[in-house]
């Protein structure tokens, strides 16, 4: 245990469901436009997974309308609204970055069974 | 002078989310029951201050002239004596504790701590310079300073030329840093940003002397 955990503790969140790459997850992000704040979904697999604790990092990758988009998010940010597992992914590597070179149905991920 | 100023000891480094869920890097403070051992008059010392204690130790661990200090005090003996430099000391009577509540969230303050000893470093970690070339016929010269100054006039080297030495271990201040948050139950405090030394090391707080808001 490091000695600033204690501090960890508060920042915190306690509804991440277990996960892991390859797995294909719904990100409910909350975007503040001005005043007004609403949830925005992103949706796409889990390539990679990074870091300890509250400094621990998960990147999303999907594509739309034919581009990559690949996003960072901490795992215990408060810019999450929800995280939901749409699918567990059979994967063989912690890293997924294999994905960016296909395209189409090469790029896709088994499911779990 | 500062007119607050408290001793801690650097836990270490972790964020924390801000108010726009923004990751913010900062430095926890651990403040050991800070006591005051003795207070210091302009009218008995000819300047004010506060001399204090943090953390414990034992009795039979000090020598004789500081155990009688700390018992003539009626304070239970710390680590160390720090001076704090303080405008006013009233308030602060000896035995006084202090705690984190000194300083609040939002607050600018000045951390004064010895740096992390490197040793006898050379230019490229003392000073960052860049070094020379690995390749290209380079003859163990890879991490030499290169030049050092002109020949025949000025015919020495200028004083204060910056080469290979002693780095670190120096008391450093890093200015105006801003207190995210105080926690006087679990007395700790967190502040934005690196604070000079290593973890377990002891850190002074004062106000900020430049800046303003």
């Amino acid at each position: 245990m490091k000695p600033t955990d204690l501090v960890d503790r508060d920042s915190l969140r306690e509804d991440v469901p277990t996960f892991g790459p390859g797995d294909t997850l719904k990100v409910h992000v909350r975007v503040v436009e001005g005043t007004r704040e609403r949830v925005q979904i992103f949706q796409g697999v889990v390539i990679r997974k990074s870091g300890p604790g509250l400094q621990e990092t998960f990147t999303v990758r999907k594509v739309s309308f034919g581009v990559g988009v690949e996003r960072i998010f901490p795992v215990h940010s408060p810019i999450i609204a929800k995280l939901e597992v749409v699918s567990r992914g059979d994967v063989r590597r912690a890293k997924l970055y294999y994905l960016r070179d296909r395209v189409g149905k090469a790029a896709k991920i088994k499911e779990k069974r | 002078m500062a007119t607050k100023a408290i001793v801690g000891e650097k836990v270490g480094m972790t964020q924390i989310w801000d108010d726009q869920n923004r990751a913010v890097a900062v430095t926890v403070i651990k403040i050991a029951p800070v006591r005051v051992v003795q207070a210091k008059t302009p009218e008995t010392d000819g300047y004010s201050a506060l001399q204090v204690t943090y953390g414990f130790k034992k009795e039979s661990k000090l020598s004789k002239p500081l155990a009688g200090h700390y018992r003539s005090a009626g304070v239970e003996p710390g680590k160390k004596l720090v001076e704090l430099r303080v405008d006013d000391t009233t308030g602060f009577g000896v035995g006084t504790e202090m705690t984190a509540d000194l300083l609040s969230e939002g607050d600018r303050i000045d951390v004064t701590a010895i740096s992390k000893g490197h040793g006898f470093s050379g230019g490229m970690k003392r000073h960052n310079f860049k070094g020379q070339g690995g390749s290209h016929g380079n003859h163990k010269h890879h991490r030499a300073p290169g030049s050092i100054g002109a020949c025949a006039t000025p015919a020495r080297v200028f004083k204060g030329t910056r080469m290979a030495g002693q780095y670190g271990s120096d008391k450093v201040t890093t200015l105006n840093l801003e207190v995210i948050k105080s926690d006087p139950e679990r007395q700790i405090i967190l502040v934005k940003g690196a604070v000079p030394g290593p973890k377990g090391g002891m850190v002074i707080l004062r106000d900020a002397v430049k800046g303003g808001k």
